[in-house]
Order: C-alpha cells, then structure tokens, then sequence
C-alpha cells in the first residue's frame, strides 16, 4: 500500500481533498502530535481519524467553533465571579480564599482559550467584558430588562445564598456544555483532551459549590452531584421564576438508562441518575447563557 | 511474522522521530506513512502474555480500561461501608454510599455494555489500606478518585467512536464530584498543582493508561493489567 500514491488518487477525484488534510486546517493541527506521540501500534487509526476529519461529521462544527463556544460560557463564568468578589460584604471572610482560587481557575480558562484561538476569536467573544460589573451580562437572569419584578435572581449579588446557587448553575451548565461538545472533537488528541481537562475542573467546582451550599443551609438536600432534574437537581424551589430559570440547567438529568443499559436495575433510581451526568447541546447552552446576556 | 516497520528501522539507524518527521516532509503524510507501514505489523495479531492481562485494542481497550478501574473503585467503596472507619458521622457515610453506588453503577454499565468482550473480575489487594482510620481512608478515595479523572480525560482522544466519547464523559464528571467532595471533607484545597494546574493553565493534569495502570496494578492481586495498545 502506497500512501502518496493513494493520496494523489482521491486528489484527482477530490481537488479540495489535500486541503481538507492540510495541517492548515484546523480539525488537524494536532497531526504533529500523532507523528510524535503516538506510537506505532496506534497509527493505522492516525490515518483513518485523518480521513474522518477530512469527510466526517466534525465539519460541521469546527475545532474554533467549539473553542469560541467555550469560550463564551467562561467569560459569563468569569464575570460572574468577579462580580462577587467585587461586592464587599457579599462573600463570608472565610470563604473568600476559595471563591478566589474558583475565579482565578476560571481565569486561567479564559486566558487559554483566548491564546488557544488565537485570532480566530470570534468578534462576539471579543467584544465581551469578564471585568466586575461587567456590561454584558446581567446575573439577575432578566436579559437587561428593567423591571425587577421579571429577575429570577434580583438579588443575586446582595444575598450569598442566591449568589451560589447561581454559581452553581453556571458551573452544572459549564460541565454540561463541555459534555457536549466533547464529540464534535473526536480523535483530536490535543484540543480533545484539553477540552476534557478543562470539563473535569468544571465539575470539581461545581461539586464544591453544591456542597458549600448544603453546609451553609443543612435543610438543601441537593449534593456535590446532579439527582434527579427540575428543584431536586438545582436546590432551588422558590421563586417561582427563580426556580424555572435554575431547572433548566438541569433538563434531561433523570434519565436512567445509558446505551440501552437500565442503570436502575442495579442501584436505586436515585443513584442511577447521579452516577452519569448529561450533557446539553450548543443551543440548550445558548438558551441558558441568553437569559444573562443584556 | 513479523514485519520490519518504519519505526523499527528509525530504532535501529537512531534517527530521532522528529528529524524523521521533518525530513520527510508534511507532518500530515510522514504520520499516514508509519500509520501504513505499523499496519503491516498489524496482521501478526496480538501477542498473549500469559504473565499479564491484556486490555486488548480499540475501543473496547478503552472500555475494558474504565471496566478495570471502575471494579477497584468500586471494590474500594463496597469495603469502606461493609467495614466504615472509627466515629463515622452520617454525613460522611451517606456520602461514602452514594459514591460506592455510584462507582457500582459504573462497573456494572460496563459489564453489562461489554458483555462477552469483558475481561475477567479482578481481585483487588487493599492491603495497603487501614480502613478502621478515617485519614486512611480518604487520603485513598481521594488518590482513586483523582486517578480516575486522570485515566478518563487521558484516554478520551483514543475514543473512536463518539457515543463512547459521550459516555465517559458522562462518567468522569461524576469522578470530579467525588473528588472535590473528598477533598472537602479531608478540609484541603479544592484544587492544588498535583491535580489541576492552577498555576498554569487551569487543566486537569490528565495521565496515560500506561501511568494510570502502574498505579492501579499497585492494588491488584494475580496478573498485573497492561494496555500496550493504548497510547
């Protein structure tokens, strides 16, 4: 089998097909790193992972696409948290270094998609501000507007309680996000894993978060995991609006059954559906996201 | 037979893999020649090493690798609520078995998913661990737990196929709450460098099957796990 040869032949057929493989391309920047991290025995799937970015689904939804996508939930996340840290009062005395150490985590996260992008930031994600007080988002949910009495979290940066439990919705919809758009990567061993390290990191705080919740109010049954959906997932049950806005983070995470395999047949429905978080598609992510942009 | 691959003739003449890569040109071919040339080799088949459990190739490698780490933690759980550690408050009970059901879950999915391409039971070794201390105890949830993380996110781009993908991230997010849960109630850091590189770029330090198995071969009795077609 000739390679060069076979390359030539789908040119012939393709003229675009050696673009579509160019290290240009984006979907395989990573391809150096096949070459020198990946050893032999793994290789013959270098060259069809090479193919199913050339032709697969992945063309759809391009590395700077997610990448930007990403991008844009942390900048909300960022700012978010640097808005709190900003209100003197809001945040206990001895929980401040923790939040701290979540914010600059978060900061990190912006810092390295941003360089990751490079210029291929898109003009949305250039124009948002992460600074406290930032005039691009409104972390009351209420899309800008006016009238208070539409904010599902009025006070949100007044009272700490709602101040974590919104925290905690951005985190939860942070892992989600991710989770989804993880596919969309397949194979790319550099951008890939880096997007699975960044999810993971996700989850640990939002696993913190919930369970300092719990420990400032003994009452909230939530837990560092996602049960069931709905208040029983967001630990928020009133408001009416504050408890819509918080589900929606949480659509489609009491499900108990993954590939075909009914999860509940071996642990309590409960459990089934916290041992498997769900992930949430590109636009059920800008739904949410929508609902904190002015 | 075996055949004379790229790399072997790379071996023998010392020519570094990256002066390889450059001699021959785009990064893109230089890869889809080796990958031809070890695709050869392919059809020697797997060579069986009586003295270690092989996780096979593909994806169902990746799978069986979760399986294997999944049956420990899960054996690590089941022991710490048949035998909990000295003044266990309920919090931390409740907590210790939500996660034992959890990781129980996990095992059982990948038997089940698995079916006929699982490899066998392990048989865990927790000698090492003093399960009536409570330090003991959570130091080593919390090392199996960050393992898990690891081992998860290391192995994500060898996933060919993306419902697969799905899954494990399905499940090491959940890794994640255990972990930072663990670490609260050991009353540490959310997050320190060993783990997550806070001072750099704020990733996860993911691991390779080949470091993630050295350390879990540490828990195992019999045939240590090797995954010589997992990088």
């Amino acid at each position: 089998m000739n390679l060069l040869n076979i390359i030539e032949d789908i040119h012939a057929a393709d003229p675009e097909f050696k673009d579509r493989i160019s290290p240009r391309r984006a979907a395989i920047k990573n391809i150096t790193s096949f070459g020198t991290k990946v050893a032999a025995a793994a290789l013959p799937f270098a060259f069809s992972t090479l193919f199913k970015k050339a032709y697969g689904q992945t063309a759809t939804r391009s590395v700077n696409d997610v990448l930007n996508f990403a991008l844009t939930a942390e900048i909300a996340e960022l700012g978010l948290y640097n808005t709190g840290l900003s209100r003197a009062g809001l945040i206990p005395s001895q929980d401040v270094p923790a939040i701290t150490l979540l914010r600059n985590v978060e900061t990190k996260h912006v810092e390295f998609l941003r360089r990751t992008l490079g210029s291929n930031v898109n003009s949305t994600n250039a124009s948002l501000s992460f600074a406290a007080n930032t005039p691009n988002f409104d972390y009351t949910g209420n899309k800008g507007l006016n009238t208070a009495s539409t904010a599902p979290f009025p006070n949100v940066f007044t009272n700490y309680d709602v101040f974590l439990a919104v925290v905690n919705a951005f985190e939860d919809t942070g892992v989600r996000a991710y989770k989804g758009q993880a596919p969309f990567l397949l194979g790319n061993q550099v951008v890939l894993t880096a997007a699975l390290n960044i999810h993971s990191v996700e989850a640990r705080h939002a696993a913190f978060i919930r369970r300092l919740r719990t420990i400032r109010n003994t009452s909230l049954t939530i837990k560092p995991w996602i049960t069931g959906d709905g208040a029983t997932a967001s630990g928020v049950a009133s408001p009416t609006l504050a408890a819509t806005a918080a589900a929606t983070v949480y659509a489609g995470e009491a499900v108990t059954t993954q590939a075909g395999v009914n999860i509940a047949s071996f642990v309590s429905t409960s459990a089934a559906q916290e041992s498997f978080d769900e992930p949430l598609t590109t636009d059920q992510v800008l739904n949410i996201l929508a609902n904190f942009r002015r | 037979m075996k055949t004379t691959t790229q790399e072997d003739v790379l071996a023998k003449e010392g020519m570094a893999r990256r002066s390889f890569l450059k001699f021959a040109g785009a990064g893109a071919i230089a890869a889809g020649v080796v990958a031809t040339a070890s695709s050869c080799q392919k059809h020697d088949g797997v060579v069986s090493d009586p003295t270690a459990i092989d996780l096979g190739t593909g994806d169902l490698a990746v799978l069986n690798y979760a399986y294997a780490l999944e049956q420990l933690e899960a054996a690590f759980y089941t022991q710490v609520i048949s035998s909990p550690y000295a003044n266990i408050s309920t919090t931390e009970r409740n907590y210790l078995t939500d996660i034992r059901d959890h990781e129980v879950a996990h095992r059982e999915f990948f038997k089940a998913a698995l079916a006929g391409n699982a490899i066998a039971a392990l048989t865990p070794n927790f000698s090492k661990i003093n399960f009536a201390d409570r330090t003991s105890v959570l130091s080593y949830a919390k090392a199996f737990e960050d393992l898990g993380v690891a081992a998860y996110n290391g192995a994500g781009y060898l996933i060919k196929s993306a419902d697969y993908l799905t899954l494990a991230g399905k499940i090491v997010s959940v890794e994640a709450r255990h972990a930072a849960l663990i670490r609260t109630l050991l009353g540490i850091a959310i997050e320190e460098d060993t783990i997550v590189s806070v001072s750099g770029d704020g990733l996860e330090l993911s691991q390779t099957p080949q470091k993630v198995l050295d350390q879990a071969n540490q828990f195992l009795s019999g045939k240590p796990l090797i995954a010589p077609n997992l990088m």
